[in-house]
């Protein structure tokens, strides 16, 4: 452990371009990770909003793109959803805040293959690039969803967009894959083997356990998704039948002979479960930490949370055909799927319980990071208890596809994770840039958040109860679904103040990047080692010196202790006062 | 702060909770003999998962507000956590978790592991981009062959499955664009589809079953009101998705009959 020459092995970089570009930092790497995202998260978000006012006004005229037609619908759906999960949710906690943190954390010097991280970093970036030229190419963005099934995915000829756009959108997936391997494998071993000394396992920030299982469950995950890429594209260009039977489209007879449909969806979707962990557990790992030290309390349970985020993780893998319930695939193993879904629920329940439970009988400091965490808290428990409908196959009957089902997943895998990002984002500024932001808009920008992302999904709950299916364009067509129009108003307007507020962070982070006042080492008494270096730490994390660990991650309020904060580099706590 | 977060917690909390209780938006009418149980199941489900919900946002919203750093001198309370709390935590919950899926797969055993009774009509539901057709058997009581050689939608429903004229069992088989079946008798559904999955969905008779090329999947369900229900596609299907839209109408047995005897009358 602790063998720190590797790592150590690069001296600071001279020049911009080493410096700013192509950086070995794990710092400089993390925060390209960052402004990556937010730079996605915001085309994301732009193009719900154009979904929104499609949905409900459909003859609309909008700026920029005009008046959109349902196909073009159909890409926003599919860009809106690929963006957000693989280039914000799977970006921002891990590739950003991960990278940045995970060493200094730990008390490295750096991530244990700097050139890898570059590599991954760099990988990921012509990835976004390429699925942004699905835009602008003849045909526009694939119509197919997210989730890509085949054979609409993979016979060029089911729609607008399924022609070079699905191509650059396929290739885009299979590059982001890559560079998500090599992420994984490099926070593995940098966690494993670069350890400052008396930093054991159980002693590590629970930030570091979550970044350390999203790394075992992306690399396990995304080398499926890239196998099945591959095949898609080879099913879409070199006339192989992975996924596609004999198919009839628009009168015309396919090629394509005795291919799977569901082979894909389940090769997609022993991805696609895992990687809904791989976007929440960072956000489980930064609210426990944020819990802990703005309750100036130890975490209630810290074994209990490790055991629950490992189990989580392991089950994450088996659970894949709760996706699949409607699909065709034999009733029985419905049985086995929904049993170890609902077993998720426990480890679910045991966070909460031991979040409700770290905050309890603490002394509850508001700052905006706080604000998050504690909203990440009540996003997760509300998003967490839609989950057990949606895992019973009977009332996937009446809900699968439907609106029920993207407001269950948007409030915990895509509003709570935000909500994580947000947290960290505030908690870690100081840290990051050596200026803190602005309190006043921080709280601003959370209250307009947490209550207007209560606004957008909370209803869709209502509204797929009531039957409106998924990735309609418009409700005019079915007679079922115009008296929900005005509910789907709602959300319209709920989602264009909403996403407007997001301005008051943007302006927040680079007038506090620019002019914010200075940060101390640690401005939130915090415990963890990142708080006992510089704000912002030099190139090699510590100055010179590596860090020697004695205590656990939160020692908050220790009775006798002179403050009440304990670091992890002080000298040992008394066992007798840690029971 | 405290107070602001409380209130906001618990008012959203209630808000939430009022419009699941008052069911202001609420399952369509269930017309189907499986719809009481599937409505029960969800009952039973959204009243425990509703007790979690405000129990778990109440508290929350309680503790920061309670335990909020005023400047006084209460100290946090030093503790690393309570195991007895969490074992007793963690059975109760896998008790009720797993005790809710057992609680409701007799349900999905009825619908999806026996086949079709005996007496059910049999009818073939195809998909296609961006429409739905209706086979029955005619009196001969089964499907004439099917060729997707011969498949052709500006042709008319028949040449649009492909349907193979030149074979006898072929001659008497009725394809239609509007789906009609006789009240309480059980319909045995074989779902195709001949282009890219389609998922045929019947909100009031709680039946969602994705068609597949490829795979021809069995399935069935008893209509017991008479009415016009809305057929829905729920799977992502291309640019007309949101439009493949089709009508169930449930009959009378005589009407039935009458509706079918006057469509082989058409074919002659």
């Amino acid at each position: 452990m602790a063998t720190s020459e590797i790592a150590h092995a690069h001296a600071a970089p001279q020049g911009f371009i080493r410096k700013y570009i192509f950086s070995l930092d794990h710092k400089v790497i993390g925060l390209q990770y960052f402004f990556l995202a937010l730079t996605a998260v915001w085309v994301g978000m732009i193009l719900s909003l154009f979904m929104r006012i499609h949905m409900v006004w459909p003859s609309a005229d909008l700026p920029l793109v005009g008046h959109i037609q349902p196909e073009a619908y159909l890409s926003l759906v599919t860009m809106h959803g690929t963006i957000m999960v693989f280039f914000v949710l799977t970006t921002a906690p891990q590739g950003g805040f991960g990278n940045y943190f995970l060493p200094i954390q730990i008390g490295a010097p750096d991530m244990a293959f700097p050139v890898l991280n570059m590599l991954s970093f760099w990988t990921t970036f012509v990835a976004f690039m390429i699925m942004i030229a699905a835009f602008f190419v003849t045909g526009g963005a694939p119509l197919h969803g997210w989730t890509g099934y085949p054979p609409l995915s993979a016979v060029q000829s089911t729609g607008p967009g399924e022609g070079l756009g699905a191509d650059l959108w396929i290739t885009s997936i299979a590059i982001f894959c890559a560079a998500s391997l090599m992420g994984a494998l490099n926070f593995i071993t940098t966690t494993l083997d670069l350890r400052a000394k008396g930093m054991s396992m159980m002693r590590m920030p629970l930030t570091v356990w979550s970044w350390f299982i999203t790394a075992i469950l992306g690399l396990l995950a995304f080398g499926v998704l890239l196998s099945a890429g591959i095949l898609l594209l080879m099913d879409r260009n070199l006339g192989t039948s992975f996924y596609v039977p004999l198919v009839v489209v628009s009168g015309q007879l396919m090629g394509h002979r005795g291919g799977s449909p569901l082979l894909w969806q389940h090769l997609f979707w022993f991805f696609g479960h895992p990687e809904v962990y791989i976007a929440i557990v960072p956000g489980m790992g930064v609210a426990s930490q944020l819990l802990s030290t703005f309750s100036r309390k130890p975490i209630f349970g810290y074994k209990a949370m490790v055991y629950a985020m490992l189990s989580i993780g392991f089950l994450g893998f088996m659970v894949w055909g709760h996706h699949m319930f409607m699909s065709g695939m034999s009733p029985y193993s419905a049985f086995a799927f929904s049993i170890l879904t609902m077993s998720i629920g426990v480890p679910s329940a045991i966070k909460t319980f031991n979040w409700l439970g770290t905050i309890w009988r603490g002394r509850v400091r508001f700052y905006t990071p706080m604000l998050f965490a504690v909203g990440f808290v009540s996003l997760f428990v509300s998003g967490g208890l839609s989950g057990p409908f949606l895992a019973q196959p009977t009332l996937d009957i009446p809900l699968h596809d439907t609106a029920f089902v993207v407001g269950h997943f948007h409030l915990i895998m895509g509003v709570a994770a935000i909500f994580g990002i947000f947290a960290a984002t505030y908690y870690w500024f100081p840290k990051m840039f050596g200026r803190m932001m602005n309190e006043a808009l921080g709280k601003i920008h959370f209250w307009f958040t947490f209550i207007g992302t209560y606004s957008i999904f909370m209803p869709m709950h209502y509204l797929g109860m009531a039957g409106q299916p998924r990735r309609y364009s418009q409700f005019t067509e079915v007679a079922y679904l115009q008296h929900l129009i005005p509910l789907n108003r709602f959300i319209t307007y709920a989602a264009i103040v909403t996403i407007s507020a997001q301005l008051i962070f943007v302006i927040n982070l680079f007038w506090s990047l620019l002019k914010g006042p200075k940060a101390s080492d640690n401005p939130w008494e915090a415990t963890t080692l990142e708080w006992i270096t510089a704000s912002p730490p030099p190139h090699d994390n510590f100055g010179g010196h590596t860090p020697v660990v004695h205590n656990g991650p939160y020692e908050y309020g220790v009775p006798g202790a002179a403050r009440d904060y304990i670091l992890q580099t002080d000298p040992a706590i008394a066992p007798s006062s840690a029971h | 702060m405290g107070l602001a977060l409380l209130a906001v917690i618990w008012l959203i909390t209630f808000v939430s909770t009022y419009f699941f209780i008052a069911k202001t938006w609420w399952l369509p009418l269930g017309a189907s003999a499986a719809a009481a149980g599937i409505d029960r199941q969800f009952t039973v489900t959204y009243i425990l998962m509703g007790i979690v919900f405000v129990l778990a946002q109440g508290s929350l919203g309680l503790f920061v507000w309670q335990y909020r750093d005023h400047g006084s001198a209460r100290k946090a309370e030093y503790s690393h956590g309570n195991t007895k709390m969490e074992v007793v935590w963690t059975v109760l919950t896998a008790i009720l978790f797993v005790g809710l899926n057992l609680m409701g797969s007799p349900i999905w055993a009825a619908e999806r592991f026996k086949p079709a009774d005996d007496g059910a009509l049999p009818v073939e539901v195809t998909g296609m981009q961006f429409a739905w057709y209706f086979r029955y058997a005619g009196p001969d009581g089964k499907f004439g062959l099917t060729s997707p050689k011969l498949m052709d939608p500006s042709a008319g429903s028949e040449a649009a499955i492909g349907l193979d004229t030149s074979d006898p069992m072929a001659k008497d088989d009725v394809v239609t664009g509007t789906m009609v079946l006789p009240v309480n008798r059980q319909v045995d559904l074989t779902l195709r589809a001949v282009d890219v999955i389609h998922s045929f969905f019947v909100p009031n008779m709680r039946f969602k079953q994705d068609a597949v090329p490829g795979l021809a999947i069995h399935m069935h369900f008893t209509p017991t009101q008479i009415g016009d229900y809305e057929i829905a596609c729920a799977e992502l299907c291309g640019l007309g998705h949101y439009k493949m839209h089709g009508m169930l109408k449930v009959v009378s047995p005589e009407d039935f009959d009458k509706w079918l005897a006057a469509r082989e009358a058409e074919k002659q």
